[in-house]
């Protein structure tokens, strides 16, 4: 049985390379992934406690998690290709038409 | 009368300034004038009935009615309290009586004036105001009245508010009496430290019961009021509003700056006779300034060419020898000389404003002349008038003036002789400068062609030409004329053959003031000093005969040129003196300490500072406020970690 603190590391270690690739990249889609990363670190400590306290409203929250990502990938990936075909980057710093 | 109706006497003018105040605008003028003389027509009537039973035999000395408490705080209560003895009789009978002569010459002329609804409500405010001070039992009640009546006068004088004169004129009399108020507050609180309570019965019976209590604290009390009657009663030093007071309507000028609130002063001097009997410096404090300021307001009254200023200086230097006859503890020749003064400057100004009214707003007299044949009643109301007050017997300014000057010659006082002496010299240039402007305007060659707009009220009727006035406005000169006549007979001297009896009606009263000198022994002399007086007045009646009638014009160029003529047609420059040495430099202070150093240092600067450290603050925090998504999104983060290290560490740190 693998102890509940392995899990949790490795879901922060998850969260915060998510949470610091973020914050770095300029990239749309790597920050679309990043995005991801977190959502499933979060995803990776829901079915680790519901595993721990043998529940299963931890795993049927994290379907609820995985079928709201996938939509919002479909709309953002969506979206994605519309700004790339307008703009002709995917460089986040430089979509700011609506700045100033 | 039953006490309980006492509510009625300034209750009902307070209701005509309600309803002519809220609704007059849009009442027709008939109206208006209905309200105004119904309301002071029935306490007139009320006062009448009060006097019916004070008279009659066996009727109490005092009425009062006192009301629920009205400031109640430890140990210390005030009562909305009114009384009425003898001396408020004279005064209400004066001020309701005088006062609706003066509402029905006002509907006269007033007649085509703008605002005349806003006229009568605060000449009803004014009655309502008068009354309460007149009758109020404690020093607090008669300070609302005080105040009440210097308000209704600022209104009036300011009355053509759209002239610059009018309005200035209206804040000088305001500003002048908010320094005697001051007195006047200080003396209250004097009264609260030593006695504990401001009635007036129980301020008087705890004098009365404690005979060591002289000078003193009393001394500084008495000062502190002194201060109070100067300002209200235009008395040096504080006299300077009153002829600039003059800018307001002329049946203004009569009722409140002649004949009822510039005698608040005397009757609370007299009110208070227990106490001024106390402090003797006081008294002689107060008879002083009353020599002084009869003499220095008959000197400038002189000169005058504006016929109500003549009158004003007049009214001043009347009002100085009420304060005179105070001063030398006759009480009752003050309030005697109060009375009479009532009536026949009531009927000056009164019969001034008829000839102004004349000629359509001139006031100059300069450009009078003649008129005596033009409007004769007037003319013949007026001349009573002008012997009454230059104490010619047998009319009613004779016997007042008399009675003060006898008292003051006689009185214990070691300036009394002096104080007689500047009185006979006041009185001979009473009569002159009465009778000057008695010949200027009524005889002589006529200059009436030129019809100067001087006032608002000539605009109106301009083209009418010189006309006598309606009856609504000679009745009131006729009732008031009579009145001059016979008003002095109440107060005959024993000397003359009569009674005095306005004495033996005061007596109770002034029943603990000085002693009255036997009288039998110095009928003599009270012969001879009447007899002094009026050949005082007939000289200053002859000089004015001799220069403005038998050989007009001589004496302006024999003194037009002269410095001295200058200082005095200047009124000494005292308004030029108060300018340089009070108001300049109260200015200059003003200036520097309130406007640059409060308003715009502290005031300004505690409102520049804030501006400031908000925008230094905001230049640094808006650089969190970037817009760029990313480092919102850091901000989050690290807020984030932040909420996770309290919940984590925190435990530690706070227990």
């Amino acid at each position: 049985m693998v102890p509940i603190a392995y899990y949790l590391v490795l879901a922060a270690i998850l969260f915060s390379i998510g949470a610091a690739s973020f914050l770095i990249k300029r990239n749309i889609v790597t920050i679309f992934m990043s995005i991801e990363l977190m959502l499933n670190a979060v995803n990776l400590t829901f079915v680790a406690f519901a595993h721990m306290w043998h529940q299963v409203q931890g795993q049927i929250f994290v379907f609820f998690v995985m079928v709201v990502a996938a939509a919002e990938a479909a709309v953002g990936l969506a979206i994605i290709i519309a700004i790339f075909r307008t703009r002709q980057t995917l460089n986040v710093d430089q979509i700011n038409l609506m700045k100033n | 009368m039953p006490s309980q109706y006492l509510w009625l006497i300034p209750i009902l003018p307070f209701t005509g300034f309600l309803l002519n105040g809220t609704l007059g605008r849009r009442l027709p003028r008939a109206a208006v004038t209905g309200i105004a003389l119904l309301f002071t027509a029935i306490p007139a009537a009320l006062v009448a009935w009060l006097w019916a039973t004070m008279k009659a035999a066996g009727a109490p000395e005092s009425i009062s009615v006192v009301s629920r408490p009205w400031i109640a705080v430890s140990g210390f209560q005030v009562n909305f309290a009114f009384a009425v003895d003898h001396l408020t009789l004279i005064m209400l009978g004066v001020v309701t009586g005088v006062g609706f002569l003066i509402h029905l010459y006002s509907a006269g002329y007033m007649a085509h004036e703008e605002g005349y609804w806003r006229f009568f409500a605060y000449l009803n405010l004014f009655m309502f105001f008068m009354s309460v001070l007149v009758l109020a039992e404690s020093f607090l009640l008669l300070f609302v009245g005080w105040e009440g009546v210097g308000l209704a006068s600022y209104l009036l004088i300011g009355f053509y508010f759209t002239k610059d004169s009018a309005a200035n004129a209206g804040k000088k009399a305001f500003i002048v009496n908010r320094i005697g108020d001051f007195g006047f507050l200080l003396a209250m609180f004097l009264l609260i430290a030593h006695f504990g309570s401001l009635s007036f019965t129980q301020v008087f019976a705890s004098i009365t019961a404690h005979p060591e209590l002289q000078g003193g604290f009393l001394t500084a009390i008495a000062l502190l009021l002194v201060l109070g009657a100067a300002g209200k009663s235009a008395q040096i030093p504080l006299y300077v509003w009153l002829p600039d007071a003059m800018e307001g309507p002329t049946p203004v000028s009569a009722l409140i700056h002649a004949a009822t609130m510039v005698t608040a002063g005397i009757y609370m001097v007299a009110r208070c006779h227990t106490l001024f009997d106390r402090a003797p410096i006081a008294l002689t404090v107060v008879a002083c300034i009353g020599a002084a300021t009869a003499l220095f307001a008959a000197t400038i009254g002189m000169v005058q060419h504006d016929i109500k200023r003549v009158l004003a200086y007049s009214t001043v230097s009347q009002l100085g020898y009420m304060f005179l006859a105070c001063g030398v503890g006759a009480y009752g020749a003050g309030v005697f000389h109060l009375m009479t003064h009532a009536f026949f400057k009531a009927l000056l100004f009164l019969s001034a404003g008829s000839v102004i009214h004349a000629l359509s707003g001139e006031q100059d007299m300069r450009k009078m002349g003649g008129l005596r044949k033009k409007i004769p009643v007037t003319f013949w109301t007026m001349t009573m008038g002008v012997i009454a007050i230059a104490g010619i017997p047998p009319l009613a300014g004779f016997f007042s003036k008399d009675e003060i000057l006898y008292q003051a010659f006689i009185s214990p006082n070691p300036y009394g002789k002096l104080f007689w002496a500047v009185g006979l010299l006041t009185a001979g240039m009473t009569s002159f400068y009465m009778f000057r402007l008695w010949f200027k305007t009524f005889f002589g060659p006529e200059h009436v062609e030129e019809h100067a707009s001087h006032d608002h009220h000539a605009d109106a009727h301009f083209s009418h030409g010189v006309h006598e006035s309606p009856w609504i406005m000679l009745f009131p000169l006729v009732i008031l004329a009579i009145l001059s006549i016979i008003g002095g007979w109440v107060g005959v001297p024993a000397a003359l053959g009569g009674h005095n009896e306005l004495e033996h009606f005061l007596e109770p009263v002034f029943a603990t003031a000085a002693p009255i000198t036997t009288e039998a022994a110095s009928h003599g002399l009270e012969l001879t000093l009447a007899a002094v007086s009026v050949a005082t007045a007939a000289i200053g009646f002859f000089i004015a005969l001799f220069f403005y009638w038998m050989r007009p014009g001589t004496i302006g160029r024999a003194v037009g040129g002269t410095k001295l003529y200058a200082l005095v047609s200047n009124k000494f420059y005292i308004d030029e003196l108060y300018g340089f040495l009070i108001i300049t430099p109260l200015l200059a202070a003003t200036r520097l300490v309130l406007d640059l150093l409060i308003d715009r240092g502290v005031v300004q600067g505690s409102g520049k500072a804030a501006g400031l450290a908000t925008e230094g603050i905001g230049s640094l925090t808006r650089r969190m406020q970037s817009g760029n998504i990313r480092s919102y999104a850091g901000w989050l983060a690290l807020g984030a970690a932040a909420v996770i290290v309290v919940m984590v560490f925190g435990r530690f740190w706070i227990f």
